[in-house]
């Protein structure tokens, strides 16, 4: 018998590693430590429910358990085989206990390629990755295929970047073998940026493994005998796995000299990145890697022909690596089968927002949104209306009820105006502020820009500053056509991918509500009513009746009125903190 | 090399593999702004950021512009530098660039020289959308004895960053901070005196607005002239006569000696001298110097070290004694001409005249901003009085000319005054790369082998423009093995082979800045046209060659410094006023905030 404890990071801030610990300190209390195996294992995925433990081998998923719950997990379910109901999954639709995770609507239509060791296996134990199938592509690869099979295999999966520009993976591994050198490096980029995303991390922690064996595989295919993980030093229980995992494949002749005998080298060294969202994009990636400031620089050169110090170099994300061992095992055309035709295999999205389900879900490409929001998110969070989604990260775009049925794939999500990015899905619902989202993603935007390229440095902050006087109720109609001419060029004029994308909250946003930017500047109204500046507190003089409760609880003193009578909020001094309308029991004070 | 076809805004051309659009666009005669963008073809100096994003142009097929100072042409490709989509994208982003900017153009000291202001005039921008709302950027200002940095003023060209770090490797400035508070400093933001600059001005040659300025010193000379107390005189340098009219709107390389003479006397200057006496006699001193380390090195002498290197460009003196602390006993001991002026000057001169050292002011005119820095040396005073007491550059002097109702080219021909004004075509071609060597080579041949060159007293083979030039000359039967480099990034080079002992040179001359300091800090602005900096070059050769005398030490008026005050060369009083020492300098910055 197993307990699978989720050592991912979102259980682990939930205390995961206590109720690891309390586990095994049962169990041996109970003489069962021999029986009964505690095993850390990477993220499930359903961090809404965390922290998680799966019972093996009934499959029993007991959610949201807490170190309290230990004892009567070992009592009841271990000793008596009784599971215990309270802990396990409630479906929020139908009102009833899922104990079987494949029964969940949040895993029934998932795929999970990239993340396919990631809850089932320890991922500090170098064993249990080779005991599913890890690192017999590699051998297969040492052992029966040439540089160009394997480059040709990459090609044929028809995979793409799963980082964000969806680059077909297989021509960069050309490209990265035609350019002969004395010196060539593998590099992953592991510098996950985007807010709210974390499947880079989440694979780097669950299955560490994968993306070493696939960086050796890439190693081979163009003739590189370093690879380097470039990784955010925010990350620190990935690094440690990563490091873990190294060591370990070192230890088994999987790194270093002579692999498997064939003559092949290959190691791998780590980078720390301090978290610089522009050090993902690959070229300012390569110059913090070397010691300069983390900044892009116009291609070509592509880093292909020169990269990291010169010499040729491939760069991939965690998530397309971790792709590549299984694409190997299973067969190019197995991969190509999967998704839609310009974007096969799966991709992972990190749910996030006012959804049911947040989590990490792993889908096949052509899965619609609906799909991913209805089923597997389990619908908006309290029975609330649908308004948008925003994919591909804080420059992606906010897509509407409209695009619902849109497949997800790279291209259909470009053609409606967003786009795939490293996967963020981030769901809104009726009381979010189309503007104030475009702000909130902006703010990010103008923090992270590298501050190269004017459009970027100052475009983003003159958009955030516009953005903000149409959400202060100062902005006019004109303001809407700067905005959007100024998004227009930015998105043309920018350097890099980070900013020509920049302005793509703005942009669908003012494409797909423009009537709630209208309602801003031309009603002083926000629709959504988040706009504080847009607000107004207002007495009912028919319901108040004088009880002076809410003047003794305005902490700005904006409430006057004698006892007993109506009372009036001053709205020059109101801060609209909504602790009037909370503390009014006669429903006396509206907003409008 | 392989060609290649594209057709630019209708017309086809072809052009090398590897030319940028704006580069191919240019020779259709089509102009594509450019801001960031800057380049010195003859010393592959290039800053190619693509940052200001101003040269967009469309290109069919792509899905974004692209900043044609750095999209290379390729086959087929069409491009349009002028379409509705680029103008408009491209006044936008001069709105973002200006929106970011101080609006202070009127008391600006770069108005008029302005890159930014004049791009603002010829995009047409009228007005700047939500201008009231704009934030400015700011940042505090760092004052230097020779640079001002008002980084409120920067635009990010990264122009100071590439001459600072690529061409002279002094790595004083680097970009730090993200977004929109991004800023070109010094590391962990010491002031840039605590920084390893040298002061060689190069950043303050490119910059396109005033973020990096010079230290303004025209507001004191005025009031040293205005004093009657003083006696103020002037030396200017060799490289400002071939660059002043440049600044009244005459053709590059105008050599204007006498009209600058007038202009000086006019501005109420006691005495007119010239920088180019004390050239000679620095001629005298690193002359006897380089013969005495040849015959010392020749005899066995093992304490000699050689290569000797000249020592008169302070920036070249500050990088040393900053980077390459260990090497400093090579070069020559003999202080710049500047400060040979300020001491002779101030005591021999002084004397003659019989004024008091501290009523006599000496102010210089330089082509160079480090001047300003190596005349508040501590070594270069007594009492605390400076030999050279306000050195102002190039543009300075305009400046104050202009002040004064002073028109240069209505101005009259006058001559230096006596005896520290003459001087030798030695002493001017100080002013250009390989002039140095040149004028010492005139010299050390006569005088090592006691026969004269007659009229042949070019050296060819020490002109040129390459960063890194070597030379023979022979020497009567013994070979003088000569290097010269300019620009500091060249000097390195020189000096790590120094340093690993593969230097096979007697004598090296560095000069701190492209082409000498006909390219100094404190020369009016080339903005990126190399073609003014030869042609200054070669207005200091037009002044040699027109000299009686050519050769320093048959400058009477040396002769007779020599005879009535100082005694031999390299004796006990040259060696006083006219030679210096040197510091370790890369232990004693400190982190200064």
């Amino acid at each position: 018998m197993h307990l699978m404890v989720c050592g991912g990071t979102g259980c682990r801030a939930s205390a995961s590693d206590t109720i690891e610990q309390k586990l095994k300190n049962k169990l041996e209390e109970k003489n069962l430590e021999n029986d009964i195996q505690v095993v850390t294992t990477g993220c499930f995925g359903f961090c809404e429910k965390g922290p998680i433990i799966k019972v093996l081998p009934d499959n029993t998923f007991y959610t949201q358990v807490s170190p309290d719950d230990v004892d009567e997990i070992i009592e009841e379910h271990i000793i008596k085989g009784r599971q215990l109901t309270r802990l396990l999954y409630k479906d929020p639709q139908k009102d009833e206990t899922i104990a079987d995770a494949k029964d969940m609507g949040f895993y029934k239509k998932q795929l999970r390629i990239a993340l396919r060791n990631c809850g089932f296996i320890n991922p500090e134990n170098i064993e249990e990755y080779i005991a599913r199938d890890g690192y017999e592509a590699l051998g297969k690869v040492l052992t029966e295929m040439q540089p160009m099979d394997v480059i040709d295999a990459v090609k044929t999966s028809g995979i793409r970047g799963r980082g964000g520009g969806g680059f077909p993976t297989g021509l960069k591994w050309e490209f990265a073998y035609n350019n002969q050198s004395d010196q060539k490096y593998v590099v992953c980029n592991a510098d996950e940026g985007d807010p709210g995303a974390f499947m880079d991390r989440s694979i780097l922690e669950g299955d560490p493994h994968s993306v070493i064996e696939a960086m050796s595989i890439c190693g081979y295919s163009m003739g590189s005998d370093t690879g380097i993980v470039y990784i955010r030093a925010e990350y620190p229980l990935a690094i440690n796995r990563l490091k873990t995992a190294i060591n370990q494949a070192r230890e088994f002749g999987l790194l270093g000299e002579d692999i498997m005998g064939s003559g092949f080298n290959f190691d791998i060294q780590l980078r720390y990145g301090a978290g610089a969202f522009v050090c993902g994009e690959e070229t300012a990636l390569i110059h913090s890697m070397e010691g300069s400031r983390g900044e892009p620089t116009i291609k070509p050169p592509y880093p292909a022909a020169s990269g990291y110090l010169d010499k040729p170099t491939n760069v991939n994300n965690v998530e397309t690596f971790a792709n590549i061992p299984v694409i190997i095992n299973k067969g190019a055309d197995w991969f190509a089968k999967i998704g839609n035709k310009n974007s096969t295999g799966t991709k992972v999205f990190a749910l996030a927002g006012k959804i049911n389900n947040v989590g990490l879900i792993e889908v096949p490409m052509g899965t619609t949104l609906r799909e991913v929001i209805f089923e597997i998110g389990g619908g908006i969070k309290d029975n609330k209306k649908f308004k948008a989604v925003q994919t591909g990260g804080p420059s992606g775009g906010c897509l509407t009820e409209e695009h619902l049925d849109t497949p997800i794939d790279f291209d259909n999500l470009l053609a409606a105006g967003s786009m795939m990015g490293s996967g963020g899905m981030i769901v809104m619902d009726e009381e979010d502020c189309m503007v104030s989202v475009a702000k909130f993603f902006l703010d990010f935007t103008v923090e992270e820009s590298c501050g190269k390229c004017a459009p970027c440095r100052v475009g983003n902050k003159r958009l955030y500053e516009l953005l903000t006087k149409i959400t202060d109720g100062k902005g006019t109609r004109e303001d809407l056509d700067i905005l959007r001419n100024q998004s227009n060029v930015i998105k043309d004029t920018a350097l890099c991918g980070l900013g020509q994308s920049s302005p793509s909250p703005v942009l669908s946003t003012l494409n797909n509500f423009y009537e709630e930017y209208l309602a801003h500047v031309e009603e002083e109204r926000c629709p959504a009513g988040q706009c504080k500046n847009l607000m107004k507190y207002i007495i009912d003089e028919e319901n108040c009746v004088g009880c002076t409760a809410c003047a003794r609880v305005c902490p700005v003193g904006a409430i006057t009125g004698e006892k007993k009578k109506v009372h009036e909020i001053d709205p020059n001094l109101c801060i609209k903190c909504g602790a009037c309308m909370d503390k009014c029991k006669f429903n006396a004070i509206f907003i409008k | 090399m392989d060609t290649i076809k594209l057709t630019i805004d209708q017309q086809e051309l072809e052009v090398p593999a590897g030319t940028t659009i704006y580069h191919a666009a240019k020779k259709l005669g089509i102009d594509i702004p450019v801001l960031c963008y800057m380049e010195l073809e003859d010393w592959n100096i290039e800053n190619k950021p693509g940052g200001c994003r101003i040269c967009v142009v469309e290109v069919e097929g792509r899905h974004n512009l692209a900043p044609s100072c750095s999209t290379e042409c390729k086959d087929g490709m069409v491009v349009k530098t002028n379409t509705p989509r680029v103008m408009n994208a491209r006044r936008t982003v001069m709105e973002f660039i200006l929106s970011d900017h101080p609006k202070d153009c009127l008391t600006c000291p770069k108005s008029g020289s302005c890159d930014l202001q004049d791009m603002a005039v010829r995009l047409g921008v009228r007005e700047i959308p939500n201008e009231d709302i704009a934030e400015i950027s700011t940042y505090r200002l760092d004052t230097s004895p020779a640079i001002i940095r008002d980084i409120d003023k920067c635009i990010m060209c990264r122009r100071c960053e590439t001459m600072c770090n690529d061409v002279q490797t002094v790595g004083a400035l680097s970009a730090i901070n993200r977004g929109f508070e991004s800023v070109v400093t010094p590391a962990f933001e010491m002031n840039l005196e605590a920084s390893p600059c040298t002061y060689c001005g190069q950043c303050v040659a490119v910059c396109p607005t005033a973020a990096l300025t010079e230290k303004d010193y025209t507001a004191e000379v005025i009031r040293a002239l205005s004093d009657p107390e003083k006696t103020v005189i002037v030396q200017t340098a060799p490289a400002v006569r071939a660059a002043l009219g440049e600044e009244f709107g005459m053709e590059a390389g105008s050599l204007v000696t006498g009209k600058m003479v007038s202009a000086l006397r006019k501005l109420g200057f006691d005495k007119v001298f010239d920088t180019d006496f004390a050239a000679d006699l620095t001629i005298i001193e690193e002359g006897a110097e380089i013969l005495d380390r040849l015959k010392r090195s020749a005899n066995g002498d093992e304490n000699v070290r050689l290569p000797i290197l000249t020592s008169c460009c302070p920036g070249w003196v500050n990088f040393f004694e900053y980077h390459f602390p260990n090497l400093k006993d090579i070069p020559s001991s003999a202080r710049s001409p500047q400060q040979m002026f300020g001491s002779v000057a101030k005591t021999y001169f002084a004397e003659k005249m019989n004024v008091k050292r501290e009523n006599m002011v000496v102010v210089s005119v330089m082509p160079c901003l480090a001047k300003k820095y190596e005349s508040q040396r501590d070594e270069f005073k007594v009492d605390n009085n400076p030999d050279v007491d306000y050195s102002i550059s190039t543009r300075e002097l305009a400046h104050l000319m202009k002040q004064a109702n002073m028109n240069l080219n209505k101005l009259p021909d006058e001559d230096f005054d006596k005896p520290l004004g003459e001087s030798t075509g030695a002493g001017v071609i100080f002013g250009t790369t390989g002039g140095v060597i040149e004028a010492a080579t005139r010299t050390a041949y006569e005088l090592y082998t006691g026969k004269s060159l007659n009229e042949k007293v070019t050296f060819e083979q020490l002109r040129g423009w390459e960063g890194i030039r070597k030379a023979e000359v022979d020497f009567d039967g013994f070979t003088l093995k000569i290097g010269i480099a300019h620009g500091l990034g060249n000097a390195r080079k020189l000096l790590e082979e120094i340093e690993e002992g593969k230097s096979t040179y007697h004598a090296i001359e560095i000069m701190a800045c492209p082409g000498g300091c006909i390219g100094g800090g404190g020369q009016p602005l080339h903005h990126g046209n190399a073609s003014i900096l030869k042609k200054r070059s070669e207005a200091i050769y037009r002044e040699d060659a027109g000299k009686k005398i050519r050769k320093s030490h048959e400058n009477p008026y040396i002769k007779e410094l020599y005879e009535e005050y100082l005694g031999e060369p390299l004796g006990e009083k040259a060696h006083q006023l006219l030679h210096t020492k040197y510091f370790d300098r890369s232990t004693k910055r400190q982190f200064k905030i």
